[in-house]
């Protein structure tokens, strides 16, 4: 019985709604006391995998995302979650610089950015199926 | 919305967003597509000083208009941004295709 405390909410795959998961997380990462820049970081790494699910997912196509965050002690964990395409290659997805749609502008950093912001990132997948990325993060000292 | 563009010559001056996030940074692609294609633009200058968030749907948009411009260091210039948009524009390699200056 630890320190220990979850949350999991679903939400329409739109993009306005990318803002508001960004919120969520970072209340309910307070109880954590994070830096400005952790908070920062965390929120950047959260729109980096909504706005995957949403544009690679579902490709645009409106369907759920679930978002679950989960403390334990000083550990932050945040896993976003699409029932969508689902990835063929995963090493190849987390390449910096790969991506699928290039003709959307994108640029391909969006794995090297949650990498970059989060201690760890891993992803389960299964084409066709859907895509869960999770994260995690710990805080302060 | 329309003040968060503004043409100066050839060089075209957008505000960013509070949020420069990929509904946000379609919105400046669409907006500064629309004023390309009726102007001669050769130059952009963007403003973050009230961009508070950024994550890499922003690169994207910034690479993009950087390759309309025809891909010429300079041709985008960025001002105004905080020492966390800085941090961002640098890890993704940004200040190798643009100027970062300060106001």
């Amino acid at each position: 019985m630890g320190n220990t405390n979850e949350m999991r909410i679903e939400f329409d795959g739109r993009p306005g709604n990318e803002g508001f998961a960004r919120v969520a997380v970072a209340a309910f990462c307070t109880q954590l006391n994070p830096t400005l820049e952790e908070v920062a970081d965390m929120k950047t790494a959260l729109s980096e995998a909504i706005t995957n699910a949403i544009i690679h997912g579902y490709e645009g196509k409106i369907h759920k995302i679930c978002l679950e965050c989960k403390i334990e002690g000083r550990c932050f964990y945040v896993s976003v979650q699409d029932w969508g395409k689902g990835i063929e290659n995963i090493k190849k997805a987390m390449e910096p610089l790969y991506t699928t749609k290039p003709e959307l502008d994108r640029s391909g950093m969006g794995f090297a950015f949650m990498e970059a912001f989060m201690d760890e990132v891993w992803v389960e997948s299964e084409p066709g199926k859907g895509t869960t990325v999770h994260m995690k993060k710990s805080i302060g000292r | 919305m329309e003040k968060d563009y503004i043409l100066e010559g050839t060089c075209l001056r957008v505000q960013m967003p509070r949020e420069l996030d990929h509904e946000a940074g379609e919105q400046v692609k669409r907006m500064t597509d629309r004023i390309m294609m009726e102007n001669p633009v050769q130059s952009m200058k963007l403003d973050f000083k009230q961009t508070e968030f950024m994550d890499s749907s922003g690169i994207g948009m910034i690479i993009s208009r950087y390759r309309m411009l025809g891909m010429r260091k300079g041709s985008v210039k960025v001002t105004g941004a905080s020492e966390r948009i800085k941090k961002i524009l640098l890890i993704s390699g940004m200040n190798k295709i643009v100027d970062v200056c300060e106001n």
